[in-house]
């Protein structure tokens, strides 16, 4: 038994139970946590098992370019990539963009992170609450009259709708094509809900999924194509045709129309659909407040969503900036990204050298020099590793710490900050929750917690489209079509050797990319993903990040069916598809599960 | 009517020859034009972001790496119903098991196109980060787009030679030319990694 500078008691005696995913874009990740005889957890380790290298890559590229490529390296958050990518390299060029662009990016960024948040809660971590297959059982008279207690104002809510989904997921599950269902430990006690609730938590499932492919349709508009939306160093790469019949592509009234229409839309779903159900969800989960980790502790957020172009200041940004250590929500500090003491990365525990131990190194000097070694208690072989050893190395993912505290970053980091800073629009939502699940604040520090303020947060950002929207129509009406700004689009302009970088909110947390350029062409690129902070390993003084710290103290009801801990990690949203492997204490497989 | 027709490559062009589909889509609308019921799309590595191109489509045609288990550089052709069962044939990247599920799920909604025709490749490397297509994967894109023109005519769509619509195609400095030549070499970057997915660097 030993305690972690950050407060937590790990015990490595118990049971070792290894969940390995295989996956390749955002990270491959693995984790392994050791229980004890109750089958609660009391040591987690978790590791990235994949080289990224998007630094390396890149070297020697032209930086106008880098986006295209940043935007290749994840499945799902594609655009904010690129978008950090083109931030970094007009902060080393000193490029100002236009209001036009300020606004349409920001559009762009909300559109991502709704239609991200969307899915993520229907698609990928709902089933961690709902069982599907229960949805069966339930009475469409009740779950109608159910769905008109959660929900008065959402319109599709007769006996008949409901009776009609269930025979469609009938029928679909009867013809063998359970795909989507598939692995699912569905007679586990872990699954709370009524047959009622989950076929009203189903039905929205496949509402979600019609209403995700209109969001999209605003990055097709503005970015040109999707996916893989168009991005341009200077601003936006769509032009403004509103007052002439206009260019092919070109944005006009009519597409604005259609923008307006669907940001109605979602923001319907979100108010209507979403928020209800986390609550009605929640409600059967209310004893289920695990999975905290170090929310309570510290968190980050760099903000994002700028009032203003080329204003990052605190002040200014609709999504909240700011840290909170140790757990003093009286304080928030403001963050600096250049600040060589503030961002650094470690790797004592990654596979990874700089050469000598317990060194950070800020992202400008970042440097990605791999060194793959197991520790010597680790089993198995370097290609077939049966258990890692956490005292030695055990990631490709570095330690990034902000003045030497892991930190949580997403969702639940930024309502936290906002709520401490007394961010209204944050502060009214978090209250409201709270009062209507009848839950004390210290609830927001848990698994649920950073389900719930993914919910608030769509709605919130919805408001925030229809603000960007407005802007965007009357600046156009006002007679500016401007969205590029191009003057220092020749490298001939450009300085010899210049550093920028560029920070973003990612609908899973804050995202940060480093460039240095020289003689026009990238000399040096460092990316420090949400996933970075959340999944980071242990450090040099032995703190856990945050993954770990989530998973600790948590009771399995099954610890050879890890309900919980897929429930707790998916709430991080991380952006990988994963296979587990449940290992029994010989090491023998005990059964396999695909990972949302 | 004419069909409404998506031709799509899939993958991630950041992984050598999973980069394959992309690259078919990209020499099929460098080389050739089509009326306007005919998308040609980079569907890169998305998922559900791609149903909405599904819903309007009567008939899919997908290019993309597939580990068949067969020789490097094999193309296999698969149709209909037996589509999705060779998407998920190995699962080596997300965006295969992705598909598998955009496919299930626009089944689930009932905006599947009804026709459905996977030309795929087998690949040589996938774990080489940053690397282009390998020459044995690149010398199969004429053939598979060949073998797509000649589905497609079967379909309704005749292809006239020339540049088509490159409106859905990805940025030019990712296009395989671009992205190839400009590859900082060994030294410089670090190819080698995880030894479980690069177990000849051990």
């Amino acid at each position: 038994m030993a305690t972690t500078p950050n407060g937590f008691d790990l015990d490595d005696s118990g049971r070792r139970i290894v969940v390995d995913p295989v996956t390749r874009i955002e990270g491959h990740m693995r984790c392994e946590v050791n229980v004890d005889d109750d089958g609660v957890i009391r040591n987690a380790v978790s590791t990235g098992t994949m080289w990224r290298g998007l630094e390396v890559i890149l070297k020697g590229r032209d930086p106008r370019d880098a986006w295209a490529f940043a935007e290749r390296v994840c499945g799902v958050c594609t655009g904010t990539h690129a978008l950090t990518s083109v931030r970094a390299v007009e902060d080393a060029l000193k490029i100002d963009i236009p209001d036009n662009a300020n606004s349409i990016r920001n559009l762009m960024q909300l559109a991502l992170h709704i239609h991200d948040h969307v899915v993520h809660f229907y698609h990928l971590h709902a089933l961690d609450w709902v069982n599907p297959v229960n949805a069966l059982r339930a009475d469409p008279k009740a779950t109608s009259e159910l769905q008109q207690a959660v929900s008065p104002s959402h319109p599709m809510s007769s006996p008949g709708y409901f009776r009609d989904v269930q025979n469609r997921l009938k029928k679909f599950v009867e013809s063998g094509q359970l795909g989507l269902f598939k692995n699912g430990y569905w007679d586990n006690p872990a699954y709370k809900l009524s047959a009622e609730a989950d076929l009203m938590a189903t039905t929205h499932y496949l509402e979600a999924l019609d209403l995700q492919k209109e969001i999209v349709k605003i990055h097709t508009i503005f970015g040109g194509k999707n996916p893989h939306p168009n991005w341009l160093v200077g601003g936006v790469p769509c032009p403004i045709n509103v007052h002439s019949t206009g260019a092919v592509g070109a944005i006009n009234i009519e597409r604005l129309n259609l923008v307006e229409t669907i940001i109605k839309q979602t923001t319907d779903f979100c108010r209507n659909v979403y928020i209800p159900d986390v609550q009605a969800i929640g409600g059967f989960y209310k004893s289920w407040l695990y999975g905290g980790g170090i929310s309570s502790q510290s968190v980050l957020s760099y903000g994002d969503i700028p009032e203003h172009p080329n204003d990052f200041s605190a002040g200014q940004l609709h999504l909240p900036r700011g840290a909170i250590i140790n757990g003093n929500l009286n304080e928030v500090h403001d963050v600096d990204i250049r600040n060589p003491d503030e961002i650094q990365e470690f790797v004592d525990h990654s596979w990874y050298t700089y050469g000598e131990p317990g060194k950070g190194l800020h992202p400008w000097d970042g440097d990605t020099s791999p060194k793959f070694e197991l520790g010597p208690n680790a089993k198995g072989t370097k290609t077939n590793i049966k258990q890692l050893d956490e005292a030695g190395k055990y990631s490709w993912i570095k330690a990034p710490r902000w003045r030497g505290h892991p930190m949580e970053v997403g969702p639940l980091a930024r309502y936290i900050v906002g709520y401490a800073a007394g961010h209204e629009d944050i502060k009214n939502q978090v209250d409201g929750f709270l009062r209507t699940m009848d839950l004390p604040f210290d609830a927001v520090f848990s698994t649920l917690g950073r389900t719930a303020a993914r919910a608030l947060e769509s709605e919130y950002q919805c408001r925030l489209m229809t603000h960007f929207m407005n802007k965007l129509i009357t600046n156009i009406k006002n007679g500016d079509e401007n969205t590029a700004n191009v003057a220092k689009w020749d490298p001939s302009t450009w300085p010899k050797e210049v550093k920028g970088v560029g920070v973003t909110e990612a609908p899973r947390g804050a995202l940060g990319h480093w460039i240095k350029i020289k003689d026009g062409r990238i000399e040096n690129y460092q990316a420090v993903v949400p996933t970075t902070w959340n999944g980071s390993p242990r450090d040099t003084q032995g703190n856990i990040g945050a993954f770990e710290a989530s998973l600790m103290n948590t009771p399995m009801e099954r610890p050879e069916e890890p309900v919980e801990i897929l429930r707790t990690l998916h709430s991080f949203d991380p952006c990988l598809a994963c296979s587990t492997h449940v290992m029994s204490p010989d090491g023998d497989e005990l059964s396999t599960v695909k990972v949302r | 009517m004419a069909l409404r027709i998506l031709v799509m490559g899939i993958g991630n062009v950041l992984w050598a020859d999973e980069g394959f589909g992309v690259r078919c889509v990209e020499h099929l609308s460098e080389n050739y034009k089509f009326e306007p019921h005919v998308t040609v799309l980079d569907g890169g590595t998305q998922g559900l972001y791609l149903l909405p191109f599904l819903e309007e489509a009567d008939a899919l045609l997908v290019f993309d790496a597939i580990d068949y288990g067969l020789a490097p550089g094999t193309l296999k052709i698969v149709e209909n119903d037996e589509v999705p069962r060779f998407m998920g044939a190995k699962k080596m990247s997300l965006h295969q098991t992705g598909f598998q599920d955009v496919i299930a799920t626009a089944q689930l909604m009932g905006y599947c196109p009804e026709a459905l025709t996977l030309i795929g490749c087998q690949p040589e490397e996938l774990d080489d980060y940053g690397g282009g297509l390998r020459d044995i994967v690149a010398a199969q894109i004429e053939p598979a787009v060949k073998i797509a023109l000649e589905k497609l005519a079967i379909w309704g769509a005749v292809a006239e030679k020339g540049r088509g619509d490159d409106s859905m195609i990805a940025d030019p400095s990712i296009q395989r030319s671009a992205y190839e030549k400009g590859r900082p070499d060994a030294a410089e970057a670090c190819r080698t990694g995880d030894d479980r997915f690069f177990p000849s660097e051990v």
